[in-house]
């Protein structure tokens, strides 16, 4: 087996992170909260925080992104953020009108021991004409990643509206950090399965905007309030990711126990049952999210899936060759490789690295569960940054990288070939709009990393041949 | 819904309807979704261009990724600035402290790159669990025998000005460090240009053609030997005044060495940057020299713009920036191109600033300080510009409600100071406006 002596984990104390292969959790919090209609984040911490991450975001997405901050002084470091949020809540309030304020807490914010909740209780006492409403989700930045403070938003939302309720027929879908695209590609499978569904949360449109005649200080889209209290009454709940908000565990000192999914949640307190899959990326896992719909709905799949899967299949044979055995580095956020990894797995891609800077514990096992083929090749890393990543690179020479953006230095330095997945993509136009779910997302990763691959050794080749 | 928030009411105003002063220089309003960012962003960015110095984050893992190599400020050498490094403090951290990790996080970076110098930038926490990062740094500067410089940035402690001032603390830390250096007769230090898109090089041959040794530039395309030896100069041109004021004055009072502020965005400001300083050395010669240079250049520029000018004439643009200085200029370059500037605006401008502005700007120009998107979007429609020019966070604004974009931001990839800026500033400002594909969002 492959292994490498001269990396050490990344979890050691004391060890700096370089280049690290994650964000901080109110980074994530604040796209689940763009996905639910009439939202407004609220990053309770300093400017800063706010605008690096609407700078990062608009980045990738290139749409406007709003996000409000409480604009944290010395004064408030030291006698408490209550005036600050206040101000801000009000300033929110008289110029966006929203429907919701979703706040995130940030590293300072719950170092100096602010009580949100406290402050928001305040506030509505002594300002009645306030009709919106408030989540309020906890996410320092020293806890996990920005996938745990998605989690965390997305489950502080549900905690706030969801109702209890006779089963209905709708589904609940909790997609995970997922492209706008990928959000759009699951409501098309659902609706056309003739079930409705639920998406929590939905920013395939607040995040992804037609151009505009006049400026929406909110834009449109997003999952309705109405249809989040439904949620409660769903028929079932279908969750993909199996690691989820699991990383928020790391180097923590007091409180050992894990806040729930909204999945979870739903499931618990209002029993609506849950369905855990991982991300539907390539054939197995993407025919086990379809068996659910199928076990659901009682019916088979449209007939238009059936084609689109025969067209992946086909393309698999077509191109078997040009990915068999090649050496794969993957990175990225944990449920997200896991998905990906499983589809390079029964494509015959040997995954010489599968890498995240989240830090679950269970990375390897998760991911070593869904590649059959190739289960006892597959290095798996957590807690890696992208130093480590290169390194590792460097010693393994893998045929092609595949993940986001911040890994295109070490593909360009050490002439590795590159397919762009995943968030962010800052470095291309379209990364919002690039699909990874379903047979039809599973056939565009598929073209796109066979020609990627063909072109490198197309262009490395004396030939240069023009068929193949 | 208000239009404008009440409390922002007195950093607006209209030129030729509003007599009043514009209020500058006051923190964020809570909940105004300002485009700044915050005590560190300032820090951060004056320094991040020293490409041979190591620049370590204190504090859990998001402000060194949101920063990392978020510049486009180029190095003729290494690029060890490009590297993003942070002690990444997970909970433990906080409840027991981060010194320890700081210090083998400081031991181990320090000697697997090799820096000439490091900066350990303290983010908010750092602030409140109260790391002695100075005695850290003391201490891993005596071991490992190079500048180890806390930068005490956090985020809460200020607006992204005072990170400014505290960034030229820590330079002028090192500045004076280097007493064996001998300058030639005529030597500049350049202060706030940060070799974006590699534009320092383009003023580094205009100055060395009429005979001026560049001995430092604060901070574009940075090394720390040059930054020790600076106080050799005879003068210090600052541009972008915000950031680099305090260093420039600091200098002044310290080794006696005058400043004169400059901009090289547009054909005027860059020929007066050229001839001012011919005027401060008084040397017939070099002022001869600058003359040709300019009419060389000018004599080519010219003609090159006239066509871009031909279809830009009365354009309308709309400018939010950083600083205040680079609008000033902005607003001349526009109108070399027959452009009127509409609104202007900056992060953190001061009076005289937007003194400055109010003069130069026509009447019915919007000004504004610290503004966000609900009112620059309510500008550009209220004004109907076709143009907008700012950084990453205002292009989704310009290009949703479908009008051009030009970035005049850390992030730009073309040259825009200089002569040949002036032609690429053009060029960009042309493609924008003038695309086809506007004619679908009409």
């Amino acid at each position: 087996m492959f292994e490498l002596n001269t990396i050490k984990k990344q979890t050691e104390s004391y060890k700096p992170t370089q280049n690290a292969c994650k964000l901080c959790s109110p980074l994530g919090a604040s796209i689940a909260y763009k996905g639910f209609q009439g939202c407004v984040p609220l990053i309770h911490g300093s400017q800063g925080c706010a605008t690096y991450i609407r700078r990062y975001l608009i980045s990738h997405y290139k749409e406007p992104i709003d996000i409000a901050s409480s604009n944290f002084t010395e004064d408030a470091t030291i006698f408490g953020g209550d005036e600050n949020f206040k101000t801000a809540v009000l300033n929110i309030f008289n110029s966006y009108n929203p429907q919701i304020i979703g706040i995130a807490s940030t590293c300072l914010s719950e170092t100096i021991g602010d009580d949100v909740n406290l402050f928001l209780h305040h506030f509505l006492a002594e300002n009645k004409e306030i009709d919106c409403d408030f989540v309020v989700a906890s996410t320092p930045s020293y806890q996990g990643t920005h996938i745990d403070g998605f989690h965390e938003a997305v489950s502080a939302v549900v905690k706030k509206f969801a109702k209890q309720g006779y089963t209905q027929n709708h589904i609940n879908l909790f997609p995970g950090f997922v492209s706008t695209e990928d959000l759009r590609t699951l409501k098309e499978i659902t609706s056309d399965f003739g079930i409705d569904s639920i998406l929590l949360p939905d920013y395939s449109e607040s995040l992804d905007n037609p151009v505009w005649n006049t400026y929406h200080r909110i834009p449109a889209g997003g999952t309705k309030q109405a249809d989040i209290e439904k949620s409660g009454s769903a028929r079932a709940s279908i969750e993909f990711g199996t690691i989820l908000n699991r990383g928020s565990l790391s180097g923590r000192v007091k409180n050992q126990s894990l806040s729930g999914t909204g999945a979870q949640y739903l499931m618990n307190k209002m029993d609506v049952p849950l369905i855990s899959l991982p991300m539907p990326i390539g054939i197995m896992q993407t025919d086990a999210f379809f068996e659910e719909l199928e076990k659901i709905t009682g019916k088979k799949s449209p007939e238009k899936y059936e084609k689109q899967r025969g067209r992946l299949v086909d393309a698999y044979v077509d191109a078997h060759k040009y990915v068999f055995g090649k050496k794969a580095v993957l990175y990225g956020e944990e449920d997200f490789v896991v998905g990906m990894a499983a589809f390079l797995d029964e494509i015959g891609i040997e995954l010489a690295l599968v890498a995240s800077g989240g830090e679950s514990g269970i990375l390897e096992t998760e991911v070593k569960k869904y590649c059959p083929e190739n289960r006892d090749k597959v290095v798996v890393r957590e807690g890696f940054d992208f130093e480590n990543i290169k390194e590792w690179c460097k010693e393994s020479s893998p045929d092609i990288l595949i993940g986001h953006s911040k890994g295109y230095y070490i593909a360009r330095e050490l002439n590795i070939p590159m397919v762009r997945v995943g968030f962010p993509i800052h470095d291309r136009i379209g990364g919002q709009r690039i699909k990874h779910l379903g047979y039809s997302g599973t056939q565009e990763l598929f073209d796109t990393i066979v020609n990627t691959l063909i072109e490198y050794k197309q262009n490395t080749s004396p030939v240069g041949y023009k068929y193949m | 819904m208000t239009q404008y928030l009440k409390e922002r009411q007195k950093q607006i105003l209209t030129k030729g309807k509003d007599s009043v002063e514009i209020a500058c220089g006051k923190k964020s309003l809570a909940g105004s979704v300002s485009q700044r960012a915050c005590v560190f962003c300032g820090s951060r960015v004056v320094l991040y261009p020293i490409a041979d110095a190591l620049h370590v984050i204190h504090g859990p893992v998001g402000c060194a990724s949101y920063t990392w190599d978020i510049r486009g400020a180029l190095s003729s050498g290494p690029q060890l600035h490009r590297l993003s490094f942070t002690t990444d403090l997970k909970e433990k951290d906080v409840v027991f402290g981060g010194e320890k990790k700081l210090y083998h996080a400081l031991c181990e970076l320090i000697d697997k790159h090799k820096p000439k110098a490091a900066f350990v930038f303290s983010t908010c926490i750092i602030g409140v669990i109260g790391d002695d990062v100075e005695a850290v740094c003391k201490k891993v500067s005596e071991e490992k025998g190079i500048d180890v410089l806390p930068v005490m940035s956090e985020g809460f402690n200020g607006t992204k000005k005072d990170g400014y001032k505290i960034a030229c603390s820590a330079l002028s830390r090192l500045v004076g460090t280097d007493k064996d250096y001998h300058p030639a007769k005529y030597s500049i230090n350049i202060l706030g240009d940060f070799n974006l898109a590699g534009e320092l090089w383009i003023l580094a041959e205009y100055y060395k053609k009429i005979g001026v040794e560049l001995i430092s530039c604060m901070t574009g395309d940075g090394r720390v030997e040059e930054i020790r030896r600076a106080h050799h100069a005879s003068l210090n041109v600052v541009q972008c005044s915000g950031s680099m004021m305090h260093l420039a004055r600091e200098m002044k009072e310290k080794y006696n060495i005058p400043f004169m502020k400059v901009s090289y965005f547009g054909i005027e400001d860059m020929s007066d940057a050229l001839y001012e300083v011919a005027k401060f050395f008084k040397d017939e010669e070099m002022m001869q020299k600058a003359r040709e240079l300019v009419t060389n250049e000018i004599s080519t520029l010219l003609p090159a713009l006239q066509p871009y000018r031909q279809k830009l004439e009365g354009k309308k643009a709309a400018i939010y920036v950083g600083g205040a200085f680079k609008a000033i200029s902005l607003v001349k370059a526009l109108r070399l191109l027959g452009m009127k500037t509409v609104v202007v605006g900056s992060q953190t401008g001061n009076a005289e600033d937007y003194k400055l502005l109010k003069e130069l700007c026509d009447d019915g120009t919007v000004i504004v300080d610290d503004s966000n998107p609900n009112e620059l979007s309510e500008f550009v429609k209220l004004t109907r510009a076709h143009l907008f020019i700012g950084g990453v966070k205002e292009r989704p604004i310009a290009h949703k409600l479908g009008i051009g974009f030009c970035d005049h931001n850390h992030e730009r990839k073309e040259a825009l100071a200089g002569y040949i800026g002036m032609v690429n500033f053009a060029k960009e400002v042309f493609a924008s406006v003038t695309s086809p594909v506007w004619k679908f969002v009409k």
